[in-house]
């Protein structure tokens, strides 16, 4: 303070006691509507009915899933081959709820179990679950026939998804214990049966032939859909771009 | 009713947000009234002012409490990313829910949201919940705020700069009603019930801070970052004094804590220090001239027991004490 400036400044409008407190308790009305309002924006991610992610193994239906979840990412902590992630800000409500993201690395019950719903706080991850095959987190479904090479008497050799992906996958045959990248494990199949051949649950889908003629080559991957648990291992593993198989959410097994 | 439970209701009352006024007469303690009436009297009076000037004069800092407490909150929230980054399986999970060492443990407001989302009470929720409880009933309820949030921490880092940047005239501290916060607290809980969605958690900065050091960045730090950015300029520590349902929960824990801050009116000059520094200074209230109703009093439940008060006091008229261990410290 060197010299005094007061002169400059325009005069200040003097509010009285009374006028000061209304003042603050108008602009404490707005800032609390504010908060309340940004709160509630993150209903627009939820507000279509159903379901946009696909859930950890024994997810309760969405709206109890979303109602019950602690968002404490501890099912994420436990999964072998990291499949669970936690949604962001852009999920909404869903914000730090898990989620996979199958084509990106799929579950594929290497922990032997459902770790998972064994971490799980809440219950959110339904407790009543307690082993792969009472899994139900979608239907595989064959969804670019097109493009599925069985369908076209077509083989496979190489890495299923090139040598950059990052998944993983345990192949037993390979070690019974840990997973591996799945850019490890070169394939050199006469028909790609990958979807079959790598699916964690028995009788889930099955290569069946497209014609009555046995020289027709050309085979066809069926879901079993009383036995696929959606885990989405088909979807990781299939080496068309984008994937021929994939699992759609809002299907569920009817025998449970 | 007894002076000891119309403290306390004071206490609930301010922490909603009514103001803490001046007591009624019939209020005081005999000693306090004397003490006060002895304070008043010119030569003691001249004393207080001297002392007060002197004290003034040569003011050193103290960061006594300070840097116990930002290291308990580093490592709490430490102990979360060490557990996942290197499996040690210490503390799995975030601050709204986790396992210790195995044991469950629920934030009481994440839990409080989940129940009442899902209308459901869930036993290991409610495990959580009283064991998370009772350790911060222990230490202070609303410990929790100052020695483990995270957002408290950064908040409190941006308030360092929101009042140099007031000194110099580039922001401005508008006070708010604090009642906001107690009507934020039902808007969110009846939220909770009638959506069925955890509205509070998409906005909670808590559960976004300590899920994002654990599990990588998000988005939803720019959320925040924002809110940090109206702290700055606009409203001094908005989300904790103003906002913060968490608080108030805690607060309630800490209202019938063993673990307090307490106050001595035989040493207090009033010069006022303590309240400059406090997040809540409404709970020191008994440290204006002539408020104390009684010679010993607790602070109420809205105190974090930061300790801040501790370290701006320069008489010592402000400690910690546990209740019941009164010979034991």
């Amino acid at each position: 303070m060197t010299e005094p400036k007061a002169k400059k400044k325009p005069a200040k409008k003097h509010l009285s006691r009374k006028q000061k407190q209304r003042r603050t308790l108008l602009l404490s009305m707005a800032a609390g509507a504010g908060v309340t309002g940004v709160g509630l924006a993150g209903y627009v991610p939820v507000a279509k009915n159903g379901q946009t992610r696909l859930r950890p193994p024994g997810a309760l239906d969405e709206r109890l899933f979303l109602a019950s979840c602690i968002k404490c990412g501890q099912c994420e902590q436990v999964c072998p081959v990291n499949a669970i992630k936690l949604a962001d800000i852009m999920d909404g409500f869903g914000l730090g709820t898990p989620y996979i993201d199958a084509r990106a690395q799929a579950c594929d019950f290497s922990c032997d179990a459902t770790q998972c719903i064994l971490a799980c706080p809440t219950g959110s991850l339904s407790h009543k679950i307690n082993k792969k095959e009472e899994v139900q987190m979608g239907l595989a479904r064959l969804s670019s026939p097109t493009t599925c090479l069985a369908r076209q008497g077509q083989g496979f050799v190489g890495l299923a998804r090139g040598e950059d992906f990052p998944g993983i996958h345990r192949y037993v045959e390979v070690d019974r214990w840990n997973p591996i990248p799945i850019a490890d494990h070169p394939y050199d199949l006469e028909i790609c049966d990958l979807c079959v051949r790598e699916c964690p649950i028995k009788n889930a889908i099955s290569m069946q032939p497209l014609s009555d003629d046995p020289n027709d080559k050309r085979r066809t991957p069926v879901v079993n859909t009383d036995v696929c648990v959606g885990c989405g291992m088909c979807e990781m593993i299939c080496p068309t771009e984008p994937s021929s198989i994939t699992i759609d959410i809002a299907a569920k097994r009817e025998s449970a | 009713m007894s002076r000891a439970l119309k403290a306390y209701l004071h206490s609930l009352k301010v922490m909603l947000g009514a103001a803490p006024g001046k007591p009624a007469k019939s209020d005081y303690s005999e000693e306090a009234k004397a003490l006060h009436a002895y304070k008043k009297t010119p030569e003691v009076r001249l004393v207080r002012l001297a002392k007060i000037r002197e004290e003034l004069a040569d003011k050193k800092p103290s960061y006594k409490w300070r840097k116990w407490r930002w290291a308990s909150i580093i490592l709490i929230n430490l102990m979360f990313v060490v557990s996942y980054k290197f499996d040690v399986q210490l503390v799995e999970g975030a601050l709204t829910a986790s396992r210790l060492v195995g044991f469950h443990m629920a934030d009481l407001n994440s839990g409080i949201q989940i129940t009442l989302a899902q209308k459901t009470i869930l036993t290991n929720v409610v495990i959580g919940m009283v064991t998370v409880a009772v350790l911060w009933w222990l230490v202070g309820g609303r410990a929790f705020c100052s020695w483990a949030c995270p957002y408290h921490l950064a908040s409190e880092w941006v308030e360092m700069l929101h009042l140099k940047l007031v000194e110099r005239g580039w922001a401005k501290d508008i006070p708010l009603h604090r009642g906001m916060r107690a009507v934020l607290y039902v808007v969110f809980a009846a939220l909770a019930f009638i959506t069925s969605f955890t509205v509070f958690e998409f906005i909670n900065p808590v559960g976004i801070l300590s899920r994002a050091f654990t599990y990588g960045l998000t988005l939803a730090l720019a959320w925040v970052g924002l809110l940090l950015l109206i702290e700055l300029f606009f409203i001094r520590r908005f989300w904790c004094r103003y906002v913060c349902p968490i608080g108030i929960t805690y607060s309630l824990v800490g209202s019938v804590s063993p673990t307090v801050v307490h106050y001595d009116l035989n040493e207090c000059l009033h010069e006022g220090e303590c309240r400059a520094v406090c997040l809540v200074p409404h709970v020191l209230d008994m440290t204006i001239k002539g408020r104390a109703t009684d010679v010993n009093m607790d602070i109420g439940a809205d105190c974090t027991r930061c300790g801040m008060c501790l370290e701006a006091c320069p008489t010592g008229a402000l400690t910690f004490k546990v209740k019941g261990l009164g010979g034991l410290l």
